[in-house]
């Protein structure tokens, strides 16, 4: 009897092993692999400021960017369609990780160029890591000749410079926000009370409503502020809509202006004042 | 005394037709091509995993969706984002049985068979019939051949503005080269 059941018990446990699942057998034999996380945004902008999305390895992409005039300027204006400052800029991958860029704004006709670096990426898997670290670096030459003829500015004068970290997660397939600690530094500035170097943190995130469409909103809280301008912190809403290779934003901004150390530090839209900018981005991967 | 010998062949018996009926390719090939109006776009995934059970003849196949390259980037993260949404369903499965599998001989020759099974894409479950060649050897079994899959199929939507982009039906197209899988 004992022998009986033993036989039972070692047949059912051998049939038990070729009884188990190829799926499963797929499942212990697959490598663990990292994961990095991407598509944290869709665009290399969040609406004004930089994400930390590179353009890929020998991609080149061709931004145009618009902010009209105030929607509160009223009618007349055509709710401020009637002004507007243009930006365009070529960027290009250098690899993955490096993006080049250079882009001109109409506004004071300023000239800009900027390296963005991948630094972290946020992976899950074996070496998981929970954020995305990007370094933001860019100059900025404004050859508005807005001064006194008797005070010609020199081109080393007319330099901005911009240091940002960019610190990014997406929480879930539909979230991602981005924290980014933001110096910028004015060699020359319209009085001398006003600092040269401006410290400012940044908030942004994207909400995924639809596969293609994203609702983002973008914050730069500034810790000094230029005492010669009512200086305001910058808040700008918008949606990025994605088509095959392009990606559109449509924003509202109190900003008028396009790059960093002007949106940053000279921006004096009150957007609950209703001093708020209509603009696009369209981007073109190439 | 009998007793324990009697375990003991059996473990063995189980062991030894377990490590000799299974096997296993790691690194698979399968690429998928769209050919449309405006672009042909094509995606490789050479780290495919397939199993064969020699003795029933079944076979399953595991694809992660993220291990297909594309020539470009951004075609990369939209097939990941917008069409497969591999955060959702990283994986594509197929689990079935190599038709009359016991018929075919050990020896160099290719033969044509039916694999019979369910495909899972894009979490939709279908039942398809895959025409493949088969070779088997001492130490192989290789498995390749190609069909077509139309996308609607799984509840994958392509948009109207990039409708002249992608394909609807889609080739697929399959190599696997399977070597005795040993625990």
């Amino acid at each position: 009897m004992k022998k009986i059941i033993v036989t039972i018990f070692v047949v059912l446990i051998s049939a038990q092993i070729p009884a188990q699942d190829l799926l499963d057998i797929l499942d212990t034999e697959t490598p663990e692999t990292d994961n990095i996380v991407t598509a944290t945004f869709k665009g290399t902008r969040i609406l004004n400021g930089h994400s930390i999305e590179n353009r890929k390895d020998k991609e080149l992409e061709f931004i145009i960017s618009h902010r009209f005039g105030r929607i509160n300027l009223g009618f007349d204006e055509l709710f401020g369609l009637d002004q507007s400052n243009i930006r365009f800029a070529l960027e290009y991958g250098l690899n993955d990780d490096l993006t080049i860029g250079l882009g001109r704004s109409s506004f004071e006709k300023t000239y800009d160029g900027f390296l963005k670096y991948s630094v972290l990426k946020q992976k899950t898997g074996e070496n998981s890591f929970p954020f995305a670290v990007s370094f933001f670096g860019s100059v900025a030459v404004k050859t508005l000749k807005d001064y006194d003829p008797v005070d010609k500015r020199t081109f080393a004068e007319s330099l901005f410079y911009v240091g940002q970290v960019l610190i990014a997660k997406k929480v879930s397939p539909s979230f991602s926000f981005q924290v980014t600690p933001t110096y910028v530094h004015r060699n020359t500035v319209r009085i001398a009370a006003d600092p040269h170097d401006i410290f400012a943190v940044g908030l942004g995130s994207r909400i995924k409503l639809t596969k293609r469409v994203s609702f983002n909103s973008e914050y730069y809280f500034a810790f000094d502020e230029s005492k010669s301008i009512d200086a305001r912190n910058s808040l700008a809403f918008g949606v990025d809509i994605e088509t095959g290779g392009h990606v559109f934003q449509l924003i509202l901004s109190n900003a008028i202006t396009m790059i960093e150390k002007s949106f940053i530090t000279e921006n004096t839209g009150n957007f609950f004042g209703g001093d708020i900018h209509f603009g696009f981005n369209i981007s073109r991967t190439f | 005394m009998k007793t324990i010998y009697t375990i003991i062949i059996c473990f063995l018996l189980a062991n030894v037709t377990n490590a000799q009926e299974r096997y296993l390719t790691k690194n698979g090939a399968v690429t998928f091509f769209s050919s449309a109006v405006v672009e042909d776009i094509k995606a490789d995934n050479n780290q495919v995993l397939s199993i064969i059970d020699a003795g029933s003849g079944k076979m399953a196949i595991k694809i992660l969706m993220k291990s297909f390259m594309f020539k470009k980037a951004l075609m990369q993260e939209h097939f990941n984002e917008n069409y497969v949404e591999s955060d959702k369903f990283p994986k594509a499965t197929f689990k079935g049985t190599i038709v009359d599998f016991e018929s075919i001989k050990i020896t160099n020759l290719e033969t044509k068979v039916e694999v019979k099974g369910v495909i899972t894409i894009h979490g939709i479950n279908k039942k398809i019939v895959i025409p493949a060649n088969i070779i088997r050897t001492e130490e192989s079994i290789l498995v390749k051949g190609e069909f077509n899959l139309f996308v609607a199929d799984y509840n994958i939507k392509i948009p109207s503005v990039v409708a002249k982009n992608i394909a609807k039906k889609i080739k697929v197209t399959f190599d696997f080269n399977h070597k005795p899988y040993k625990k």
